[in-house]
C-alpha cells in the first residue's frame, strides 16, 4: 500500500498544534512562536496537498488515494479517498488556512496559542470532511469542525458574540440530531455506513424521504438556504476574519458537498421527488437575499447575504442533473470560496484600521488606497460574476443547466445578473470611491506587505480561473458523469422493480 | 498572428499601464497605450485589406475556455468581412482618441488607470468582435461594459459620475440578463453556441416551438427576442436608453470613443452577426424596426432641448442608434453596418470637437454659457461643422450616404413597421439637423454668454488634440462616398456569408430603385431644419423661449427626457429598496428569527450566562469542552453500536 497521503494530510495540522501547545515562555513568545509554528504548518500541508494535484488522475470517475482500516466496528471503518469533486476543496483548505493564519497575525493578540490551535484543529477537520467515505467519519469531521468555529467565534468575536455563536449552534444542533439518527437508522438497517456500499443498497423510496429530509436539515442549514439562513450574518458580523474567511469559504460547502456526496448518490429517488422544493428554496434565497443585501448597513452582513444567494446557484445547479449544471455548481462553489474569502479578508484589512464595519463610515478609500481598491474591485467583479473571472463560469453553467430543466428557475434565477451587480457596486462605490471626507480616514495605510501576500495570490486565482477554467472542469467531467449515470441507474432499477411487482 | 496581433496588443498595453503604470509615469504610460493601439489600428488595415477585400476569411484559435456537458467554447480570433469592417472601426478610432487623450488629460494625475482602461476597452471590444461563439461575444459584451462603469466613474470624487457609472452598469445588465438567457436558450434548442455550427441548424428550427416560462413560442422568435433586449441594453433604445446620456459623466474622449462610435453600436453588430438567426423570424424584425424607429424618434426630440453639449451629443448617438437599428429590422443589415462605420467618424469628431470646446471653455459644458467664440477657435469651429454636415446628412458628406440608403431601406420594405421606420426616421432626420444647428449656433454664434475670465482664457487646442480631429474629419467626409458601393452597393457580394439575407427580404435591394421624392426626401428636411435652425437661433434668438413657455408641457416632457428616470426610480429603484428592507426586517428578523432561534436562544442565553462565568480567562476549558465533546461523540457511537 502506498503512503496514505490523505491521513497525512489530514492530521498533519494537529502535530503543528502539539508544537503550539508544548510550546513555553512568556506569553509574548508563546504568541509569536504559535504564530510562526501555524504558519509554517499550514504552509507545509498547502505545498503538500499539492502532491495530490499532481498524482490526480483525471480521467478516473471513481476514488483516488483511497484507505480503508477497521475502525468503531463492523461496518464502520476508516476509509478516506477522494475525487475530482472533492480533491479542489482540500487544497481550497489547505491555501486558505495560512491565508487566515496571516490575516489573524496582528488582528488576534489575546490567547494567540490557542486561537493558532482552533485553526489547525479546524483545518483537520475541513480536510477530513472532504475525504471521508464512511458515514460515521464524516459526520465526526462534520460536527468536529463546528466545534473550533464555535470557539473562534464565542472568543475572539466582537461584542455580540454569545449570541451569535448559540444562534449558529441551534441551527446546527437541529441538522445534526436529524442526521444523526438517520446514520443510526442506515447502520442497523444496513449494517453499514460506508458511503460506497449505501450507494449500492437500494435504500425502500418511502423511507429514502425520511431519510432525505433528516439530512435535508443539517445540509440546508450549513448551506445556508432559505429559510435557515439567519445564523450566517450575524455568525460572519460576530467572528474574526479569519474565521468569516473560512466559514465562508469552506465551511458553507460542506453542505452542499453533503448534498452530492450522500443525499444524491444513496437516496436517488428522494432527491427527485424533492427537486422542486429545493429548486423554490433556491430561487428564494437567490431572489430574495440579493434584496436584503442591498439594504445592508454592515460589510460583512451584505457579504453574508450575498454569500447565501450565490449558494442558491449550487443548489440548483446540483439538482438539475445535468452536467453542465452540476459542474456549474462545483465551480460556483470553488469560485465562492475564493471570491467570499477575498471580500471577507478585504473587510478585515479596513476594520483592522478603523475598527468598524459600518458602510457609512467609510467613503473614498481609493484616494489613500490604490491597492485595495484594485483587489477589492476584481473580488467585486467576481463577485457580480462578470466574465473573466472565475465568478462566471460557474453561474453561466449553472444557468445553462437550469434552463435544460425549467426555464422559470433559470429566469428567476438570471436576475441575479442585475440583483449582485446592484448590491456589490454600491458596496464599493460607497466604500472606495467617492471624496475622502471623513477625518478619521485621512491618514489610513494601503496594503502592506503581508496583506499584499494575502491577496495577490486570490486575485490571481480568481482571474486564472475565470480565463481558463479547464484544469477544474476536467477534474469534475469523469466524477460528474459517474454520478449522474449511478443516478440514472438507481431510478431506471428502481422504476423496473417498480414495473415488476406491478405486473405480478 | 496578425490578427491575434490586433486583439492582443491592446491588453498588453492596457496590463503594462494598468501594473506599471506608477513606475512609467505619465509619458510612459501614454506611449506604450497608445504606440500599441495604433500599431493595432494599421494591422487592422491590413486585415481589412486581406479579409475584405481579397475574402479571405481568418479563424485563429487561441486557447479552450469553457468546456462541460457538450457546451464547448474557446477563445477564438475569427474575422470574416463584418469583423474587418469592425477592425478598422474600434482601432482606428481607438487610436485616435488615444491620440486625443495625451492633449485632453494633460493636467490629470490619473493618466496611468485612463490609458490603462482605454485599451483594456479596446481589447474587450476586439475580442466582441472577433468572437466566433455567443459566450466569447459575451465576453466582450460584459468587458466593454466593465471598462464603460470603470470610464464614466474615472473621476471618482464626483457623486454624480459615481452614480453614471452604476446606472450604465445596472440598465446593461438588464440588457444582459436577456443575453445570457438566450444563450442558454441557443444552447438548449442547438446543443451549441458557435455561430457557424448555430447558423447551419437554423433553417431546421424554423416553424418549431420552445417552451419558455409555462408559453409556447415559435422558438427562433423566442430566441431573438432573448438576445435582442441584450442589444437594446448596450445600444440604449428606448426603455433601456436612460444610461447613455448620464455616461457623458466621463471624461469626453471615452464619450467619443464608447458612448459613440464603438461600444453602443456593439448591440447592431450583434444583430448583424446573428442575421441567419433574425432572418427567420419576422416578429423579432418586427419589434427591431419599430424599437429603432421609436428610439430614433425620441431621443431627437429630446435632443432638441437639451443645454448640455455632450447631452445633445449623447441624444444625437442613441438617435443615430435607432437608425441602424430599424435598418437591420428591414433586414438591411449591410447598411446599418454602413451608418455604423460612418457614425464612428463624424459622432467620435463632433465629441471630440465638443471635447476641444469645452476644452477651450475651461471646462464648461452648459450652452447657455457659450457662445460668440467662432473666430477665436475656427479649427474646432470647422471641424464641427463638418462633423455637423456629416450627421445630417449633407449630399457628399459620408452621413448622406448611409442615412439615406437607411431610409429608402425603410421605405422599401414595404411593410406596416417599414412605414412606420421611414416616416418617424424622416422626421427626426429634420429634427437632427435642428438640433445640430442649434448646437453649432448656441456655441459659436451670437453674443457670447460666458464670462469674462472665460472667455479671456479660449484658446484653439494643441496639435495632439486637432490633428486627431483632422483624421477623424477626414473620415466624416470621405467614408461615405468611398464605401458606399462596397457596404451597399448593387452587389451584396462584398459581405460574403458574414451577413445573410433570406430571397424574400429585398428592401436593400429595392431602396436601390426607390422613387426620387424618397432619395431626395432627407435632404430636403435636412435643409428645412437647418434652416429653422437659423431662423431660431441667429435671425430671432427670443423665439425660442416664446415657444417654450406656449408649449409649456410638452418642453418639460421633452427636457425631462420623457420622464422615464422618474418612473425606472418609482418602479424599480425605490420598490427593490422597500422590498429589500421589508424581507430584512420583516422576514428575517421578526419572522424567522423571532419564531426560529430567538425564542430557544433566550432560554439558552441564562444558561450560557452562568456557565460562561465559570470559564471566563481559562481557555484550557474550551480545550476541555473540545476533547470532551469528541469523546461523547466517539462514545455515543460505540454504544449505539452495541458494543
Amino acid at each position: 500500500m502506498d503512503w496514505p497521503i490523505l491521513s497525512t494530510l489530514t492530521f498533519l495540522p494537529l502535530v503543528g498544534a502539539v508544537f503550539i501547545l508544548i510550546a513555553r515562555g512568556d506569553a509574548e513568545v508563546v504568541a509569536r512562536n504559535a504564530r510562526n509554528i501555524a504558519l509554517w504548518t499550514s504552509g507545509i500541508v498547502f505545498l503538500a496537498s499539492l502532491a495530490l494535484w499532481i498524482n490526480f488522475d483525471v480521467e478516473q470517475g471513481g476514488f483516488q488515494f483511497e484507505e480503508t482500516a477497521p475502525w468503531i466496528a463492523e461496518g464502520i471503518g476508516y476509509h478516506m479517498g477522494i475525487d475530482g469533486m472533492s480533491m479542489p476543496f482540500i487544497l481550497l483548505t489547505t491555501l486558505l488556512t495560512p491565508i487566515c493564519v496571516l490575516a489573524s497575525w496582528t488582528s488576534i493578540h489575546s490567547q494567540v496559542r490557542e486561537y493558532m490551535i482552533a485553526f489547525l484543529v479546524l483545518e483537520t477537520m475541513m480536510i477530513g470532511v472532504f475525504s471521508a467515505l464512511d458515514f460515521v467519519l464524516f459526520y465526526l469531521f462534520f460536527e468536529g469542525g463546528l466545534i473550533p468555529m464555535f470557539l473562534i467565534i464565542g472568543i475572539w468575536g466582537s461584542d455580540n458574540r454569545v449570541y451569535a455563536t448559540f444562534k449558529f449552534f441551534l441551527y446546527t444542533l437541529l441538522g445534526s440530531v436529524l442526521m444523526l439518527l438517520g446514520i443510526l437508522w442506515l447502520y442497523f438497517q444496513f449494517g453499514t455506513t460506508d458511503l460506497t456500499e449505501l450507494a449500492r443498497a437500494g435504500i425502500d423510496p418511502y423511507w429514502q424521504q425520511l431519510l432525505w429530509l433528516g439530512f435535508f436539515a443539517a445540509f440546508a442549514v450549513k448551506i445556508p438556504m432559505w429559510p435557515v439562513h439567519t445564523w450566517l450574518p450575524d455568525a460572519h458580523v460576530q467572528a474574526p476574519t479569519a474565521g468569516s474567511v473560512i466559514l465562508a469559504a469552506v465551511m458553507l460547502k460542506i453542505g452542499a458537498y453533503g448534498f452530492l456526496r450522500i443525499s444524491i448518490p444513496i437516496l436517488p429517488d428522494a432527491t427527485v421527488t424533492f427537486t422542486p422544493l429545493v429548486y423554490t428554496m433556491s430561487v428564494i434565497a437567490i431572489v430574495y437575499t440579493s434584496l436584503v443585501a442591498l439594504m445592508q448597513e454592515d460589510m460583512k452582513k451584505l457579504i453574508a447575504y450575498s454569500s447565501i444567494a450565490h449558494m442558491g446557484f449550487v443548489t440548483i445547479g446540483l439538482f438539475t442533473f445535468t452536467p453542465s449544471g452540476i459542474e456549474g455548481a462545483l465551480m460556483v462553489m470553488l469560485s465562492h470560496g475564493l471570491v467570499s474569502a477575498a471580500l471577507f479578508l478585504c473587510v478585515g484589512v479596513v476594520y483592522d484600521r478603523m475598527h468598524t464595519r459600518l458602510i457609512a463610515e467609510y467613503g473614498g478609500l481609493v484616494n489613500r488606497m490604490p491597492l485595495y481598491a484594485a483587489a477589492f474591485l476584481v473580488f467585486t467583479l467576481a463577485n457580480v460574476g462578470l466574465p473573466g473571472t472565475s465568478g462566471f463560469v460557474g453561474e453561466f453553467l449553472v444557468l445553462v443547466g437550469a434552463f435544460q430543466d425549467t426555464t422559470l428557475v433559470a429566469t428567476l434565477a438570471a436576475t441575479s445578473v442585475i440583483l449582485s451587480a446592484a448590491y456589490a457596486l454600491w458596496l464599493f462605490r460607497r466604500v472606495v470611491f467617492g471624496a475622502l471626507t471623513k477625518a478619521e480616514l485621512k491618514d489610513i495605510l494601503d496594503l502592506n506587505r503581508r496583506e499584499v501576500a494575502m491577496l495577490l495570490p486570490l486575485v490571481a486565482l480568481i482571474i486564472l480561473f475565470g480565463v481558463w477554467p479547464m484544469p477544474l472542469l476536467d477534474l469534475f467531467h469523469a466524477p460528474v458523469e459517474n454520478l449522474i449515470e449511478q443516478h440514472e441507474l438507481a431510478l431506471n432499477g428502481l422504476r423496473g422493480v417498480g414495473a415488476t411487482l406491478a405486473a405480478q | 498572428m496578425l490578427y491575434g496581433l490586433i486583439v492582443f496588443l491592446p491588453l498588453v498595453g492596457a496590463a503594462v499601464a494598468g501594473i506599471f503604470g506608477h513606475w512609467l509615469g505619465n509619458r510612459g504610460s501614454q506611449m506604450v497605450t497608445t504606440g500599441l493601439v495604433t500599431a493595432a489600428a494599421l494591422l487592422s488595415l491590413a486585415a481589412f485589406w486581406f479579409v475584405a477585400l481579397q475574402g479571405q476569411v481568418a479563424v485563429v484559435e487561441v486557447l479552450p475556455w469553457i468546456s462541460s456537458g457538450g457546451l464547448e467554447a474557446n477563445w477564438t480570433v475569427r474575422v470574416d468581412q463584418l469583423t474587418a469592417v469592425m477592425l478598422v472601426v474600434v482601432t482606428s478610432v481607438s487610436a485616435v482618441v488615444h491620440w486625443y487623450s495625451i492633449g485632453y488629460m494633460h493636467n490629470d494625475p490619473h493618466n496611468p488607470r485612463f490609458f490603462a482602461y482605454l485599451s483594456l476597452f479596446t481589447f474587450a471590444m476586439l475580442a466582441l468582435v472577433t468572437a466566433d461563439n455567443f459566450l466569447q461575444m459575451f465576453f466582450g459584451w460584459e468587458g466593454v461594459g466593465l471598462c464603460s462603469y470603470l470610464l464614466i466613474g474615472f473621476w471618482y470624487e464626483k457623486p454624480s459620475a459615481n452614480a453614471a457609472a452604476i446606472k450604465a452598469f445596472i440598465v446593461n445588465r438588464v440588457g444582459d440578463f436577456g443575453f445570457a438567457l438566450g444563450i442558454c436558450g441557443v444552447f438548449f434548442v442547438f446543443q451549441t453556441i458557435s455561430f457557424e455550427e448555430v447558423f447551419q441548424a437554423v433553417p431546421r428550427f424554423v416553424d418549431t416551438d420552445i417552451e419558455f416560462l409555462g408559453g409556447h413560442f415559435d422558438t427562433l422568435t423566442a430566441l431573438t427576442m432573448l438576445l435582442f433586449v441584450g442589444a437594446m441594453g448596450k445600444s440604449a433604445q428606448i426603455g433601456l436608453h436612460t444610461w447613455l446620456p448620464d455616461a457623458m459623466e466621463g471624461p469626453t474622449p471615452v464619450s467619443a470613443l464608447i458612448h459613440a462610435a464603438t461600444m453602443v453600436t456593439a448591440g447592431v453588430f450583434m444583430v448583424a452577426r446573428l442575421s441567419p438567426m433574425f432572418e427567420y423570424a419576422e416578429f423579432t424584425l418586427m419589434v427591431v424596426t419599430i424599437v429603432g424607429a421609436l428610439t430614433a424618434i425620441m431621443a431627437a426630440t429630446i435632443g432638441l432641448v437639451q443645454n448640455d453639449i455632450k447631452r445633445v451629443i449623447a441624444y444625437s448617438t442613441c438617435s443615430q442608434l435607432g437608425y441602424m437599428f430599424f435598418a437591420c429590422g428591414v433586414s438591411a443589415y449591410s447598411a446599418g453596418i454602413f451608418h455604423l462605420f460612418t457614425h464612428a467618424f463624424f459622432k467620435a469628431l463632433l465629441f471630440l470637437g465638443a471635447g476641444s470646446v469645452i476644452h477651450a471653455f475651461s471646462g464648461e459644458q452648459d450652452m447657455r454659457r457659450m457662445g460668440g467664440v467662432w473666430s477665436m477657435i475656427p479649427l474646432t469651429y470647422a471641424l464641427m461643422w463638418i462633423g455637423s454636415l456629416a450627421l445630417a446628412g449633407m449630399p457628399l458628406f459620408a452621413g448622406f450616404y448611409s442615412k439615406d440608403v437607411i431610409l429608402e431601406a425603410a421605405w422599401g420594405a414595404h411593410s406596416g413597421a417599414g412605414q412606420l421606420a421611414f416616416v418617424l426616421g424622416i422626421v427626426a432626420a429634420a429634427l437632427t439637423a435642428f438640433y445640430s444647428w442649434r448646437l453649432l449656433f448656441l456655441t459659436f454664434h451670437g453674443k457670447s454668454r460666458a464670462d469674462h475670465d472665460v472667455l479671456h482664457h479660449v484658446h484653439e487646442s494643441p496639435p495632439v488634440m486637432t490633428v486627431p480631429l483632422m483624421v477623424l474629419a477626414v473620415g466624416a467626409v470621405f467614408a461615405g462616398m468611398i464605401f458606399a458601393p462596397y457596404f451597399v452597393g448593387e452587389d451584396p457580394s462584398f459581405w460574403g456569408e458574414s451577413i445573410f439575407v433570406l430571397e424574400g427580404h429585398t428592401a436593400l435591394e429595392n431602396a436601390h430603385h426607390a422613387p426620387l421624392w424618397v432619395k431626395l426626401a432627407p435632404t430636403v428636411v435636412a435643409v428645412l431644419g437647418i434652416a429653422t435652425a437659423w431662423w431660431m437661433y441667429v435671425k430671432r434668438p427670443e423665439i425660442p423661449a416664446r415657444l417654450a413657455a406656449a408649449n409649456g408641457l410638452l418642453y418639460r416632457f421633452f427636457l425631462n427626457k420623457w420622464y422615464f428616470d422618474e418612473l425606472y426610480d418609482i418602479l424599480f429603484v425605490r420598490a427593490a429598496k422597500a422590498i429589500g428592507t421589508f424581507f430584512w426586517h420583516r422576514g428575517d428578523e421578526r419572522t424567522i428569527d423571532r419564531f426560529g432561534p430567538n425564542g430557544v436562544a433566550a432560554r439558552v442565553m441564562d444558561i450560557a450566562r452562568r456557565a460562561t462565568r465559570l470559564q471566563t480567562g481559562y481557555v484550557y476549558h474550551y480545550a476541555f469542552v473540545m476533547l470532551a465533546g469528541l469523546v461523547l461523540f466517539v462514545s455515543w457511537y460505540l454504544v449505539s453500536a452495541g458494543l
